[in-house]
């Protein structure tokens, strides 16, 4: 019966030409390459990419790019305006203010990409394990959840800080204890919808296996709303790292940071308006670069918005 | 295919229950069960439709996951084709799942909207490990597109793009591709436009013509059900009430239930003598089922007895099964 029921209709001939030649068929490889042709198409989101990546460079090739040492203090040039020898100036230390926001792009970028990222991977897994499974497993975790979120964010972040001394480790930890728990209610939320799905049915009626639902049937299908986490988590960390540090609860000098820069640079704000402008203008680039690619992002994950 | 071998059933499901936990009050220790399949049972031959009609709420969809186990029994025997299909377990339930197919009601819910129609369709087949290449993969998606009617230029489409009658043509197609023996229809009409059911309606009988497999065609539509089944099973809160023969469904329905669903056809001819039966009360919660026959709260010939003994589901002649203390004894609209 098998393979001849096929043979009775098969046309395939005439159809070959069309389908396999000229048709789409050949030329489409899956679901994230057809994204990623979607995403190359939105010009804005591929120029944020490109400023997102020397960021990132700039943060790995630090040492390589910064002109001097950021912790060297030259006290023949303390609060210098900007020269050919120092472009952003110095600080009230005589250090080199380019070289510290070359150098401070590590922390932020570090505490914003590593850190959003294994928060996301906590708050997904925990998030996707409530959802799918429910019952006990689901309520012990939503218990949890609920402890983490009656907290204020800066407020629990602080006592962290204050609690567990200061530290870009701590820092790290009480920005991440915040935010897994925003990605792992969404998760949550999308799974518990997606798993009733039909065709999460369909596929179990033909043997799939869990890795299989979770991999083709839950993962794509929340994909858009992970991606949306992480990319606006970045710069949001970025942010909080910055306040912190602001707060002088953040990154200790010398250890150069963005927000430790402009709270240092607040005093001498009108004297030498460049020394705070600099890594304000720095954080705003990156968080504003995040932003606008991970929008994109997020419209080329969904074949909806297909024009 | 061999006549004595069609002879074997296809599928025997015997005394299948499932009871789904109902919320109880607050503080109370006690469960309570929402029987939403009480003690069904059938048999289905190969090539055979067996039609399952039945208000909405009354088990048809847990009864159709129950059989292919999307939904665990929580009693009951399933054999298929001889084999105890509740103990199967890893590949050999895998494999048997090959042969088991489902077709869904909503047709935007049932299609994966991450997936192109060519990968909708290629799933059972990947799953399945069905070929190694792409490429034999392709082409025998592509002709399981042109089988149902779908031109495979859209293979790359997502399934947004279409209109309710061709997803469902793509659920139809993702649900042949592995030349399955059953396939459970739950309600596969009725979302769609009436011009479009017959057609698909059409398409499901032609795929059954040339691909021989079984359908457990499930609809509360009794105009649906007397188009395409050759034996229907009336159910009525989780329980078989009436079974037979779709002529003899049709021709001598002797349940009151059946008749009363009868009644409510619109009758194509003018002079129609029939009267409408009207069911009289609202239908009762499965979580707490009357007593005796489960349809006496609302049975226009309820007697005494309906009420404290339960009619067993019992043969009235050839294969014509009822359950109801007044069987054959009867006329429509009394
Ligand atoms: N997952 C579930 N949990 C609890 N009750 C359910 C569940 N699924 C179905 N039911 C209940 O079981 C009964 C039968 O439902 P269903 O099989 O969907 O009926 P039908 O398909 O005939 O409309 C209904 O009372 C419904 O509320
Ligand atoms: S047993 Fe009684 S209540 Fe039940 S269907 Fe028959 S007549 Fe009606
Ligand atoms: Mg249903």
């Amino acid at each position: 019966m098998s393979k001849k029921v096929f043979g009775f209709f098969n046309k395939q001939k005439e159809y070959e030409k069309e389908v396999l030649e000229n048709g789409t068929a050949a030329r489409y490889s899956g679901f994230y390459a057809d994204s990623f042709k979607r995403l190359k198409k939105n010009k804005m989101a591929m120029f944020c990419a490109i400023v997102l990546i020397l960021i990132i460079l700039v943060a790995i090739f630090a040492p390589l790019l910064a002109p001097y040492d950021p912790t060297y203090q030259d006290y023949s040039a303390v609060l210098a305006s900007p020269s050919l020898a120092h472009p952003f100036g110095t600080d009230e230390y005589g250090r080199d203010i380019l070289s510290r926001i070359i150098y401070g792009s590590r922390v932020s970028i570090s505490i914003g990409i590593v850190a959003q990222v294994v928060a996301s991977l906590v708050g997904v897994t925990l998030g996707a394990v409530a959802g799918y499974y429910g019952g006990v497993v689901d309520s012990i975790i939503s218990r949890i959840m609920e402890i983490f979120q009656a907290f204020p964010d800066l407020i629990f972040a602080m006592a962290i800080m204050t609690f567990m001394g200061k530290g870009v480790l701590n820092l790290f930890i009480a920005l991440r204890l915040l935010t897994w728990v925003r990605t792992a209610r969404m998760i949550r939320g999308s799974v518990m919808q997606l798993k009733e799905k039909e065709y999460i049915e369909a596929s179990r009626a033909n043997g799939a296996s869990t890795f299989w639902i979770i991999t083709k049937g839950l993962i794509p299908n929340c994909l858009s709303t992970i991606i949306v986490m992480v990319t606006l988590g970045i710069p949001n960390a970025i942010m909080y790292e910055a306040s912190l540090s602001f707060l002088g609860i953040g990154i200790q000098p010398p250890t150069p940071s963005w927000g430790n820069m402009i709270s240092a640079a607040q005093t001498f704000i009108s004297y030498r308006p460049v020394y705070s402008i600099m890594p304000g203008i720095a954080i705003m680039i990156t968080v504003i670069a995040f932003n606008i690619f991970g929008d994109g992002l997020r419209d080329a994950l969904d074949p909806k918005l297909k024009s | 295919m061999n006549e004595k071998m069609s002879q074997a059933p296809l599928l025997e499901v015997k005394h299948l229950r499932k009871l789904f936990p109902a919320k109880s009050g607050f503080l109370s220790k006690e469960k309570t069960f929402i029987k939403a399949v009480d003690d069904v049972s059938f048999t289905l031959m190969p090539r055979e439709t067996l039609g399952v009609v039945g208000e909405s709420g009354c088990g048809k969809s847990t009864m159709g996951r129950s059989v292919l186990r999307l939904i665990q029994p929580t009693s009951g025997e399933i054999l298929y084709k001889g084999q105890d299909f509740m103990k199967l377990s890893g590949a050999d339930l895998r494999r048997v799942r090959s042969e088991m197919q489902i077709i869904f009601q909503d047709p935007y819910a049932s299609l994966n909207p991450r997936m192109t129609v060519g990968e909708i369709i290629a799933e059972p087949l990947n799953i399945q490990k069905k070929y190694s290449s792409k490429e034999e993969t392709r082409d025998h998606v592509v002709k399981a597109m042109e089988v149902v009617g779908l031109n495979p230029k859209y293979y790359t489409r997502y399934p947004h793009e279409f209109s309710g009658g061709q997803r469902q043509r793509i659920g139809i197609a993702r649900a042949i591709v592995l030349e399955p023996s059953l396939i459970v229809c739950d309600e596969p009409v009725s979302a769609l436009d009436v011009s479009i059911q017959s057609q698909v309606l059409n398409l499901l009988k032609d795929l059954q013509s040339s691909m021989g497999m079984a359908y457990i065609f499930i609809s509360h539509n009794l105009s649906v059900i007397k188009h395409i089944s050759d034996r229907v099973m009336v159910m009525y809160l989780g329980h078989v009430v009436e079974m037979a023969k779709k002529t003899e469904l049709f021709s001598n329905p002797s349940h009151p239930y059946t008749q009363a669903l009868m009644s409510a056809i619109p009758l194509p001819e003018r002079h129609s003598k029939r009267k409408k039966i009207i069911l009289q009360g609202d239908l009762p919660s499965p979580a707490n089922p009357p007593s005796g026959c489960i349809f006496h709260t609302r049975c226009f010939m309820a007697q005494e007895i309906c009420s404290t003994q339960k009619p067993e589901l019992k043969d009235i002649g050839g294969g014509h099964y009822c359950a109801c203390h007044f069987c054959g004894k009867c006329q429509q609209g009394e």
